[in-house]
């Protein structure tokens, strides 16, 4: 079919999508005498459960202490996850669905609210502090952050899971190649081998050269983890589908790694480039150090920049995917029928950015890896890479 | 807020799960697959250089057979022309002396049967000499026995004689 064809059904579609909202409007409106009192209790019925876009799509998007299945409410399908806190020098650990999704306390313990949201509070006072059982929604209790939270959140759940599913890749791969030396590869190795040649042949050598072979390892690792979690992210339903490589603590963890990595690797020339750069005129470094400033501010700014790219990227993929779905439910509360007849489109720009999201998981894995193969080349300060090291940044 | 506030569980985590997968791959997995690969590399490589060589060694030799099935042909058709040389030599050799010898026993018999002949011819002669002379004889016995015939006889003989 040709694209002609495509814009014409679209426009159709659009055009019906239109008129059927019209139609809505206008019977609303010639309705509005007769059922004033019904259609005011209907307004009000479906503002009570008016479907918001922005929590919606911001819930799935961040962490949370259960992972949801499917489901609304009490009726939701959630697998509990254990909370774990250091309250006063003393562990505590139990089940997140204690916590009703918030509805409830545990021992004190209850999801935070307000600019706590998203958090576990310790509730305060004689009355609350062991309290369990409902609580009052809207109401304030006193409370306090717990700060050492280091509970199985979902993303902490996705992060072991693809550890777990990464090693037994690997190790599995790895035993092929001890087995079974010098052959020709099969299985999961004929897949995961040509990426590994990539990664090795068009990042790691290019910008390391001799020093290849001490930091693959690393940027091999990184390039997978990243990969292999964007790609969990993508997967809508349980294994996937924690937005893992799209919280910043995980990019931000990584880009650190990176940073480390790079400050100790750095050779001498890396600190000249830095404090007395060469090909720049005297007056930028004396008496006020422009230069050094600037270039001092930039070795933060690198693994700054990897942490949010990797960061915005992954997140932006998820609530566009997420906007789109949201769109079915937001003409539907207009009407069921515009609902419906919305879906197709939604569906398919679904389809379309979720194609877009694997093109962007390979390419944020390999931009981060490449750039952080770049700047530990860079930081070793060989001649002969740094040519290789202005290549523009993605 | 929340999407970026990185919160302290996950960072807590996220290092020993980063800290232990890194050491997993780096001890188990990454130096056994990178030296796997580079190792099939390197085999494969060698492996090919050495089919490479062998099939140079392959066209060498066969350029080398061919030369010497060149060669062999070249001796044969020498050795087959020469041999032909000396058959037809020795035909012609073994022609030539069988003619000769049948020329020379053909001469032999021309010989033997012209000696026979002469033999014969001088018996006859010597046979008929005897015989005329013994017919001679009779005659002349029978002829001279009376005198005038001696006489008339003598008288021929006296005028054939002419004295010059």
């Amino acid at each position: 079919m040709s694209y002609k064809g495509i814009e014409r059904i679209l426009a159709a579609f659009f055009c019906t999508v239109i008129m059927l909202f019209a139609c809505q409007k206008t019977f609303a409106q010639t309705t509005e005498g007769a059922e004033a009192e019904n259609v005011e209790a209907v307004a009000e019925a479906t503002e009570e459960e008016a479907f918001d876009a922005g929590p919606f799509i911001i819930e799935h998007v961040i962490d949370s202490y259960g992972w949801h299945i499917c489901g609304d409410g009490d009726k939701s399908v959630t697998i509990p996850l254990p909370i774990i806190l250091f309250d006063d020098g003393h562990a505590v650990v139990f089940l997140s669905n204690k916590l009703h999704h918030g509805e409830a306390a545990y021992n004190g313990y209850a999801m935070g609210w307000g600019e706590n949201k998203g958090r576990i509070v310790k509730l305060d006072g004689d009355l609350y502090s062991e309290y369990t059982g409902h609580l009052e929604e809207g109401m304030e209790y006193p409370c306090h952050v717990c700060k050492w939270d280091i509970s199985i959140t979902k993303n902490v759940c996705a992060l072991l899971i693809s550890l777990i599913l990464i090693s037994c890749i690997f190790l599995s791969v790895a035993k092929r190649y001890r087995e079974h030396p010098d052959e020709a590869p099969s299985g999961l190795q004929a897949f995961v081998e040509p990426v590994i040649v990539f990664i090795q042949d068009e990042v790691i050598t290019p910008s390391l050269g001799k020093n290849s072979n001490k930091y693959a390892p690393y940027l091999l690792t990184l390039f997978f983890f990243i990969f292999l979690n964007n790609i969990m992210g993508i997967i809508p339903i349980f294994p996937g589908g924690a937005n893992l490589t799209g919280n910043i603590a995980i990019t931000g963890i990584l880009a650190l790694i990176t940073f480390f990595v790079t400050t100790f690797s750095s050779g001498k020339e890396y600190w000249v480039d830095i404090f007395n750069t060469p090909g720049v005129p005297w007056w930028l470094k004396i008496p006020l150090p422009i230069m050094p400033m600037v270039e001092v501010i930039g070795i933060f700014t690198k693994p700054f920049v990897l942490m949010v790219r990797l960061f915005a990227n992954i997140t932006a993929g998820h609530i566009i995917t997420l906007a789109f779905v949201s769109l079915i439910f937001i003409f539907g509360q207009m009407n069921p029928v515009i609902g419906w007849a919305v879906s197709p489109v939604s569906v398919f720009f679904y389809i379309f950015m979720g194609l877009m999201e694997l093109l962007v998981a390979f390419i944020q894995a390999f931009v981060f890896t490449l750039l952080s193969a770049m700047y530990i080349g860079m930081a070793i300060g060989e001649e002969e890479h740094e040519e290789e090291a202005t290549v523009v940044e993605a | 807020m929340e999407l970026i506030k990185p919160s302290f569980g996950l960072i807590f985590w996220m290092l020993i799960g980063f800290g232990i997968l890194f050491f997993i791959l780096a001890k188990f997995a990454w130096p056994i697959i990178t030296n796997g690969i580079a190792s099939r590399n390197k085999k494969i490589n060698d492996q090919l250089e050495e089919a490479a060589k062998i099939h140079e060694e392959m066209e060498s030799l066969n350029k080398k057979h061919e030369e010497m099935l060149a060669q062999a042909k070249s001796e044969r058709d020498a050795i087959l022309a020469e041999a032909r040389k000396v058959s037809e030599e020795m035909y012609e050799k073994a022609k030539l002396k069988a003619s000769a010898e049948s020329q020379a026993m053909i001469e032999d018999a021309k010989k033997s049967i012209y000696f026979e002949k002469m033999k014969a011819i001088t018996d006859a002669k010597n046979a008929i000499a005897n015989f005329s002379i013994d017919i001679a004889q009779k005659v002349l016995t029978e002829e001279l026995k009376d005198r005038d015939k001696q006489e008339a006889i003598v008288e021929k003989w006296m005028d054939d004689i002419h004295f010059n």
